[in-house]
């Protein structure tokens, strides 16, 4: 997909000059870029699906949408080998913690896609006692993909922006993402657990 | 329905009777069990078939309407009962004749605080114990502070609680250990791929044998039902698709005839056979999906690849005409929202003519290999008064010799007139649960086929007033989903909202079951026997 098609280029623009701004050393800047163009390519989902959105998938995965274009098919059910986990279906209160654990369980670097209007606002059920509100007061989330449940394309075009996002990351340092995570974790912590 | 009547009016002079769409008994609780009991016992009533358990709040009362069928005559009752102890409101159980029985007041438990004496597990059943108030009923508090939203471990307990009634008339609150002291719990899910969705199981094992299965749902309960409450009928529709998103078509089907049928609407014939070919197509995509996720919990993955093709079609044509891969929201009141694309027909035709290669591709890749034998046959057996007491239907059921399609014992819109059979098998195994959907393809192409060529002309939806009111009474209707009878109950006040919605999904009864037949078989076993009753989480816990 040529660069002019995306839509919010500003803002990976912004990204890069920010980095820009602080200045790198020519050999880990090199570096940088030969792990990130690893890691842009071979992004692994974690599966984990509540509803709908998870059977658009589990299309996604099958033959006509072939997610195994872009490196993305390795799904793992083990979160301790994914990169990054799509939050595809509502998540509501029981689902919390658990959904939180999942998270924590990650290895780091870790990136979150909110797939769908349950997983963005809440969606349909958002007026439910039982729904949580959108994730984004549970975990960071890098992208949002709208959609009741969004089509497979919307999906693709959703990851293909997280993998923008991880290219022009600075992998050594960890300037923007970790410190982001960190600033969050410690506005919402878990009680009994001490970072 | 007089004969029936008369004979419950002999035995029971308490009980009075109600005339809505099928016969109402109404009892005091004093007389629930033996009435139920007669009616399940008596040779004459055979009511074997506990459909569904729908709890109420009328205000002044809290209480229950239980609809009963037999399989042998196929006639049809409910029984209505309740109390007016808001504070401590309890019903005595009919845990002990149907053993669905014990989710379904579970459930009523969980979502109106009657507590059932005799229920010999009366935990919640959607909900976590430290949840505050019972949200359906009408003054429950939805003050999101009292039930926040909280990242904390919630506290779990390995007690369940039992009523029991002592000779002087006192109940007696028991505590009873779920497990044994000595049992060997394993944790299954919630996030776990071969669960199907976020499912829970607390799995007791000796070695690797399964002793007990603890069923945890609740991990997808979106509270639907109270939603609805606040929703005008049209609104309501939108729900049925996000239930069980393969039979979104068919839900919607059952939810639009329940209507109708309380409004007095009836939809223009070519609505009919439309919603019919929809309710099909969905059901031949709903099993290739099975086919290939239960394959690919066995291991064989390709398989996946192969009825995805078949499945990516009929989305094609599904979205054609209602303009979305899933959650149509096609069926309306009335009719259907929108005419067919013009390519249906010369789409449902192409499709209809890969189909039957595609069948004979998927038995050759799989049906046959030994190693898939070897996983299914005999394994997960469920008998035929097993699977009526879980009340297990579609599929599931008919696999152990159950002829239970709604389809047949009660037709509704055009099937009738239609010539399919119903695909039944005596062996209720696993192999024959995948074998009956195998077949039953087929039989939604032959359904397809007698239809593509005969759709009538005419209007696609009847002339509905703009603001819909039904008028005060109850209704329930049954449809056949792809996994089972779905239900739906309203009960109107008069207004156009619903004064209660009841959904009634086939996959609660499909998740209940799993303890029953998983036990004494190996812990591997559980992820062909869960495959095989294709349960969708969503749809039981709502």
């Amino acid at each position: 997909m040529p660069y002019e098609a995306f839509k919010d280029n500003e803002y990976i623009e912004k990204l890069v000059s920010e980095l820009r701004a602080s200045g790198t050393n020519v050999l880990v800047g090199t570096l940088d870029k030969l792990i990130n163009w690893g890691r842009s390519n071979s992004l692994w989902p974690l599966t984990f699906a509540t509803s709908c959105c998870g059977i658009e998938f589990v299309s996604l995965g099958a033959a006509r949408f072939d997610m195994a274009r872009f490196g993305w098919e390795v799904a793992r059910a083990s979160p301790r080998q994914a990169d990054f986990m799509m939050v595809a279906g509502t998540i509501v209160n029981r689902m919390v913690p658990v959904f939180r654990r999942l998270y924590d369980q990650l290895a780091e670097p870790k990136y979150v896609i909110a797939c769908g209007g349950c997983a963005i606002s809440g969606g349909p059920f958002r007026k439910s006692y039982h729904v949580a509100k959108g994730i984004e007061d549970i975990v960071p989330v890098d992208v949002y993909v709208p959609g009741c449940p969004p089509r497979p394309e919307a999906m693709i075009y959703g990851i293909m922006q997280l993998s923008r996002k991880v290219k022009v990351e600075r992998f050594f340092g960890g300037v923007n993402r970790q410190e982001d995570q960190k600033k969050f974790l410690a506005e919402h912590p878990v009680p009994g657990v001490d970072d | 329905m007089a004969n029936l009547q008369e004979k419950i009016a002999a035995k029971f002079p308490q009980a009075t009777f109600e005339e809505a769409d099928i016969l109402q008994v109404n009892i005091p609780d004093a007389q629930l069990h033996d009435l139920a009991k007669t009616l399940r016992d008596d040779e004459d009533f055979a009511f074997d078939y506990l459909v569904t358990i729908v709890g109420m709040d009328w205000t002044d009362s809290l209480g229950c309407v239980y609809y009963l069928t037999s399989t042998r005559h196929s006639h049809h009752i409910s029984i209505k009962t309740s109390t007016t102890d808001r504070d401590n409101p309890m019903l005595h159980s009919l845990a002990d004749l149907w053993r669905i029985a014990v989710f379904y007041e579970r459930e009523v438990y969980d979502f109106f605080g009657i507590i059932f004496i005799g229920n010999p597990d009366m935990r919640r059943l959607f909900l976590s114990i430290d949840w505050k108030g019972y949200p359906l009923r009408k003054d429950y508090d939805m003050n999101p502070e009292l039930n926040p939203v909280s990242i904390e471990n919630e506290r779990q307990s390995d007690f369940t609680y039992t009523y029991v009634e002592t000779p002087d008339g006192k109940v007696e609150k028991k505590e009873v250990p779920i497990f044994k002291e000595d049992d060997f719990v394993v944790n299954i899910g919630p996030q776990h791929p071969a669960t199907h969705g976020v499912l829970r199981f607390r799995t007791a094992l000796d070695a690797e044998t399964i002793k007990k299965i603890d069923v945890y749902m609740g991990y997808i309960h979106r509270g639907v039902e109270k939603l609805c409450e606040n929703l005008t009928y049209p609104q309501t529709l939108h729900f049925m698709d996000r239930l069980d998103y393969f039979s979104a078509h068919n839900y919607h089907h059952g939810l639009c005839l329940c209507i109708e049928k309380a409004a007095g609407i009836e939809a223009p014939r070519r609505a009919q056979v439309i919603r019919v070919m929809m309710d099909e197509l969905s059901r031949i995509a709903s099993h290739c999906l099975f086919i290939g996720t239960f394959c690919m919990d066995l291991g064989a993955t390709t398989m996946l690849f192969y009825t995805l093709r078949v499945r990516e079609q009929i989305l094609d044509i599904m979205e054609k005409t209602c303009g979305a891969r899933m959650t149509f929201n096609y069926d309306c009141i009335g009719g259907v929202m929108a005419d067919l694309d013009p390519d249906f027909v010369k789409d449902v035709k192409a499709l209809l003519a890969v189909l039957p290669d595609n069948i004979k591709e998927y038995n050759k890749v799989f049906t046959g290999n030994i190693i898939a034998r070897n996983r299914m046959e005999g394994v997960g057996v469920l008998t035929r008064e097993d699977a009526i007491s879980y009340a297990v239907t579609g599929p599931s059921g008919r696999a152990s010799n159950w002829a239970c399609d709604v389809r047949k014992t009660d037709p509704y819109s055009i099937y009738p007139e239609l010539d399919f059979e119903e695909v039944t098998r005596t062996e209720g195994d696993s192999m024959a649960r995948f074998k009956v959907r195998i077949a039953e393809m087929e039989q939604s192409a032959k359904i397809l086929e007698q239809l593509i060529d005969n759709i009538p002309e005419g209007d696609y939806c009847a002339k509905v007033p703009k603001v819909l009111k039904l008028p005060v009474g109850h209704w329930f209707q049954l449809v056949e989903g792809c996994r089972g009878a779905f239900g739906v109950y309203i009960e109107s006040d008069g207004s156009t909202q619903p004064y209660r919605l009841k959904i009634a999904p086939p996959c609660l009864p499909l998740a209940c079951v799993v303890d029953h037949i998983t036990s004494g078989n190996k812990i591997a076993d559980l992820i062909t026997i869960g495959g095989s009753l294709d349960y969708i989480v969503p749809d039981m816990d709502r």
